[in-house]
């Protein structure tokens, strides 16, 4: 007798295909995923909108801010090519490749959260606030801070997310669906990133 | 997982980890030579397409999997597009959209 019946009883049947032939925990993540897309959709798109209605919005990333930006996609992307690597290393049963693949995802996120938060520093310093600011649109501050505050909350929160499931990997709790499953929620995050960076600095490079 | 298709997985992934970057220096480019919303969303989407479909797995599910997660995002995302017109209205400081 399954251990399926011993649990639904006498008379109950196999347990049901896995949907779209994913781990449930997967699906979820994925559903997760496509409304968590839908948020920054959203936020993008006010954010274009308020952009859009100021005559005069702010030219005001010079050269090392986009320098900047430019570090931090090559340290995401690389952070998830890396936590790709780790996926990999656990779907083939290597613990520790993928532990050690998984903890550099986490250095390189933390890596890209300290860039942004100088880079939210310099700005406040030069008197960027969220309603008013030294070069026009009064909602620059609010919209810019709005959107990568909402991507930078899920740098750090996936990060934290990446080290307890690693940990929980390691001390055998969880498995290698778990580490692909947070992965996944890693290169969204990845994702959402190639929009951020186009419509907030490289639409406002200053000339 | 043999050597030879690992080497190989390998070998895609840092394929499409250069093209992401490479079309994420398109962009910057772009910014200073050619600026458009639209030219710079179209090069994002290639990105995501890279990374959803490669980073993401999802080319290796089953159909029916893209078939439910894509179009409908997409859709949503598509029919954010009606605020436009109240945002045109707005800089025009006209009491309703054209």
């Amino acid at each position: 007798m399954s251990e399926a019946n011993l649990t639904m009883g006498h008379d109950a049947g196999v347990m049901e295909e896995r949907p779209f032939a994913i781990p449930s925990k997967k699906l979820v993540m994925w559903l997760f995923i496509i409304s968590d897309a839908c948020t920054f959709g959203a936020v993008l798109y006010a954010y274009g909108y308020v952009r859009n209605a100021a005559p005069d919005w702010p030219h005001h990333f010079e050269a090392a801010s986009i320098i900047n930006v430019a570090i931090m996609t090559f340290v995401l992307v690389t952070s998830s090519l890396t936590m790709l690597i780790a996926t990999r290393a656990a779907k083939a049963g290597d613990k520790s490749g993928a532990l050690r693949f998984t903890f550099i995802t986490v250095v390189l996120g933390l890596v890209f959260a300290a860039l942004h938060l100088r880079e939210w520093m310099s700005m406040i310093h030069e008197g960027v606030s969220l309603f008013q600011n030294p070069w026009g649109a009064p909602l620059f501050g609010a919209t810019f801070f709005g959107v990568t505050g909402l991507h930078l909350l899920h740098v750090i929160s996936g990060a934290i997310a990446l080290t307890v499931v690693a940990l929980g990997y390691k001390r055998g709790r969880y498995n290698a669906d778990d580490i692909e499953i947070w992965s996944l929620y890693w290169h969204f995050v990845d994702l959402v990133w190639m929009f951020v960076v186009p419509m907030v600095y490289l639409l406002n490079v200053a000339r | 997982m043999s050597a030879v298709t690992n080497a190989e997985s390998l070998k895609t992934d840092l394929l499409v980890y250069v093209g992401i970057l490479a079309l994420a220096g398109v962009q910057i480019f772009l910014a200073y030579h050619s600026p458009g919303v639209v030219r710079m969303l179209a090069v994002g989407a290639i990105q995501a397409f890279l990374a959803v479909m490669h980073f993401m797995h999802l080319r290796g599910e089953k159909s029916t999997l893209r078939l439910a997660l894509i179009p409908a995002t997409l859709f949503v995302l598509v029919m954010m597009n009606m605020i436009w017109a109240d945002s045109y209205r707005l800089i025009h400081l006209r009491p309703f959209p054209k």
